[in-house]
């Protein structure tokens, strides 16, 4: 058969690569100063976009979704042409993929420390920038598609599977998650509400990890450590026996994010089942992973790129395996709301993601600029400090996580909680944190040599734009010479999916908020919706990063239901569009700080002081001072909107109450105020700081028999 | 518990999306073939130049082991 010859172009390899080191670098920063800040609590000196909680969404996206996404387009425009044997469908398309892409990078990186958030972890970006992360998702995903309809080989070899399955995937998980009403430009609510806006984000949350940063860096595990060892694959069944496995078991683990909350028994079990079955697929990938190198292990001595895969595969294999463990409900009720999850996903990020894209860039970027590595021995010091930097997190946290949960579970003889104090229990761990903190450096200063290496090893070589490469035609012939809906037309099962796919996007976004709206009927009688100056003051919480070191979630175990008060129920949250239930409690759990008789609740005076310096009233207390809440006005323009939406997604405030809303707020705000006033405290009715000590004093207070709320008479 | 339906339709839905995509691997002759893919991988290589070539396989064992084969 007649050879065809083409070039593939590697500028698009080279763009990604680039971006990648430079987001791995910022993200990382971030994530050190919000470690540092755990530790020297006055680091952020009361300048708001500084604060721990503003700073951690910007952390989690930036090393997701810039550094991780980034490297993994490094990847795919790099390897998909070569095992397709044919250049990328379009330039153009890929040229809007990065630089749609960096942009979205960009306008979370000012978004998200000015306060503007969704709530929900790792989908934190506003309504617009959601909009242009589904666009340029789906450009990307055509791009992919396309170059695989183009395609000169008949196989497609198993990498491929897993980016097309990282492209389906991530681009209904996204879709779905978002669905938000918009209130402004950088306002909105999800149109879930309370556990039903749990699950579907714990779904997100879940796959996002199997579909961004599983899957696609399988898919290039699976083209480079072969290419780097000059081996092929331990077992190229497995490899597609534990793909399909993979994703087909993947998507129903979510659930487990939710154990022992206010979700449906059977739901729990559900996602722990789906979990503990993962070993399987996980494993299979694993140790296909380390068995290409049997025999190679000499190489492995000699290589860092080889270094890496091996460690990087080894925490992916560690990582899958503590999945399932914590996904155990008698595992969880230690490990739920500790450092252990932190440390968990550390062993994920830098160990798996981040090794395989060091090792990734190691090789890659002498090949694209045609000369070797400016120094190995840089290479092998950045494979030990981070190995030791991804140790000297993860050891630290996991002993932390222990400690604090076995603190918090203690019972005396007598039978009160050993320690009733919750500020015991994280004093008795912050020498951990100083260590997570010295973890988080090794790896940062890791990747600066990476940077240095890198830059240093472009500038002796030159750029290889194209690389050239010949092959026969695929054996159909009339593919090649045909362009654009052409080849849609010719493949009718391309069209149908493409088709479904558009059909049920449009479909999802205006079935669901009715269809959803209509469910979030009140099933504890008692629970009414919040007020105007409450639900000012819960999107002040949201803003402010909260639900990121305050859980609103009181399990049903006997030493939570002691500290906190009652356990949650899912009729409390029936208006909590996006629910907070949060992850991880570095502060005590909140869900019961409104109840008078309870023992959470503290006066608004102890709120007002404790925001402007928490050191003042809990003297080691690690929380940030909020002066600004104190100093800023709350903005109450867009009080009218936000009921209109509220009422929309079928919150039930009396009609017309949105013209209303400001006079009720008016009076609540001088009810508070004057609280504080006769407490000695100078301040005026306009402050945010009144918002959000009216929402916290709501937390948990409708089924304590708490004062029914009149929306009408005031 | 609306949603709990809602993502188990989504859920299948792209499952069954997957479940066609593994049909269709499986018939149109996909799978046939379990090895020589993953050499095959190994071999669609071409560097420009053959003197950059040598250059090259110094930096590191695979592309001298290359060399060892050709």
């Amino acid at each position: 058969m007649e050879l065809q010859r083409f070039a593939y172009d590697n500028r698009l390899s080279r763009m990604f690569l680039n971006a990648t080191m430079f987001w791995g670098f910022v993200g990382m920063l971030v994530g050190l100063t919000i470690a540092l800040e755990l530790v020297f609590p006055l680091m952020s000196s009361g300048i708001p976009w500084l604060s721990f909680g503003r700073l951690r969404p910007l952390h989690t996206n930036a090393v997701v979704f810039a550094f991780v996404g980034n490297g993994m387009f490094t990847g795919i425009y790099y390897s998909t042409p070569r095992l397709l044997k044919t250049p990328m469908y379009s330039q153009t398309l890929g040229k809007i993929h990065f630089w749609g892409w960096q942009l979205i990078i960009a306008a979370a990186v000012f978004t998200l420390p000015l306060g503007f958030t969704v709530g929900k972890e790792y989908a934190e970006l506003e309504w617009p920038i959601d909009i242009a992360i589904a666009i340029v998702w789906i450009i990307f995903g055509i791009n992919l598609i396309m170059t695989m309809v183009k395609r000169r080989v008949k196989h497609i070899y198993v990498a491929i599977w897993f980016y097309i399955a990282t492209f389906v995937t991530v681009a209904v998980l996204h879709i779905v998650n978002s669905i938000n009403i918009p209130v402004s430009l950088f306002k909105s609510y999800p149109v879930y509400a309370g556990i039903q806006d749990a699950l579907v984000q714990w779904w997100y949350g879940h796959n996002a990890v199997a579909f961004f940063l599983t899957t696609p860096y399988l898919g290039l595990m699976y083209y480079f450590v072969p290419k780097a060892a000059n081996r092929p694959i331990y077992s190229y069944k497995l490899s597609i026996i534990h793909f399909w496995a993979l994703i087909f078991l993947y998507i129903w683990a979510g659930p487990h994010h939710l154990l022992y909350s206010a979700l449906p028994d059977w739901a729990q079990a559900l996602g722990v089942a789906f979990s503990i079955m993962l070993i399987g697929p996980s494993w299979g990938g694993m140790l296909n992973g380390l068995l290409t190198l049997r025999g190679a292990w000499d190489k492995v001595r000699e290589s860092p790129v080889l270094k890496m895969f091996v460690v990087g595969i080894t925490a992916y294999g560690m990582a899958t395996f503590e999945g399932p463990l914590l996904s155990l409900k008698s595992v969880n009720a230690i490990s739920h709301f500790t450092d252990w999850t932190i440390a968990h996903v550390h062993i994920g990020a830098l160990g798996w993601n981040g090794m395989i894209t060091f090792g990734m860039l190691y090789w890659l970027l002498p090949r694209l600029f045609n000369t070797r590595l400016y120094s190995k021995k840089l290479a092998n010091t950045h494979f030990w400090l981070a190995t030791s930097g991804m140790l000297f997190f993860a050891i630290p946290l996991y002993f932390a996580a222990f400690t604090q949960s076995l603190m918090w579970k203690e019972f005396t003889e007598a039978g009160y909680l050993r320690y009733p104090n919750f500020i015991e229990t994280v004093v008795q761990i912050l020498p951990m944190y100083y260590l997570r903190a010295l973890g988080g450096a090794l790896y940062l200063t890791g990747v600066i040599l990476l940077i240095y290496n890198l830059v240093m090893t472009a500038r002796s070589g030159s750029f290889v734009r194209f690389e050239e490469d010949e092959a026969p035609a695929l054996r159909t012939g009339k593919i090649s010479g045909e362009k654009g809906h052409r080849i849609i037309e010719s493949k009718p099962v391309l069209f149908t999916i493409l088709a479904l796919i558009a059909i049920s996007i449009g479909g999802l976004v205006e079935f669901v908020p009715m269809f959803m709206v209509k469910s979030n009927v009140p099933t504890i009688a008692a629970v009414q919706p919040y007020t105007p100056l409450e639900l000012h003051g819960r999107d002040i919480y949201v803003r402010e990063g909260c639900y990121l070191c305050h859980s609103q979630m009181v399990r049903p175990f006997r030493s939570e239901v002691e500290r906190y008060g009652d356990y949650s129920k899912a009729g409390e949250v029936v208006y909590d569009h996006p629910f907070q239930f949060g992850s991880k409690r570095t502060g005590p759990d909140l869900a019961r700080a409104g109840v008078q008789s309870g023992p959470m609740y503290k006066p608004a005076s102890w709120h007002y002081n404790h925001f402007l310096s928490p050191q003042k009233m809990v003297a080691q207390s690690i929380m940030p001072p909020y002066p600004w809440l104190i100093k800023n006005d709350l903005d109450i323009s867009t009080t009218n909107r936000k009921i209109k939406a509220m009422q929309y997604l079928g919150v039930p405030y009396p009609e017309g109450f949105a013209d209303k809303a400001n006079a009720h707020l008016q009076q609540q705000a001088y009810e508070i105020a004057q609280n504080l006033r006769d407490n000695g405290i100078q301040i005026e009715d306009t402050k945010e700081v009144i918002a959000l000590i009216a929402y916290i004093h709501r937390l948990g207070r409708d089924i304590h028999g708490g004062e029914k709320v009149h929306f009408s008479e005031r | 518990m609306e949603a709990i339906f809602f993502l188990i339709i989504i859920g299948v839905v792209v499952a069954g999306g997957f479940l066609a995509a593994f049909i269709w691997a499986v018939r149109s002759g996909q799978y046939e073939d379990d090895y020589s893919p993953s050499v095959r991988i190994l071999f669609d290589q071409k560097k420009p130049k053959k003197k950059k070539d040598e250059a090259n396989s110094i930096q590191d064992n695979d592309t001298i082991d290359k060399k060892k084969e050709h």
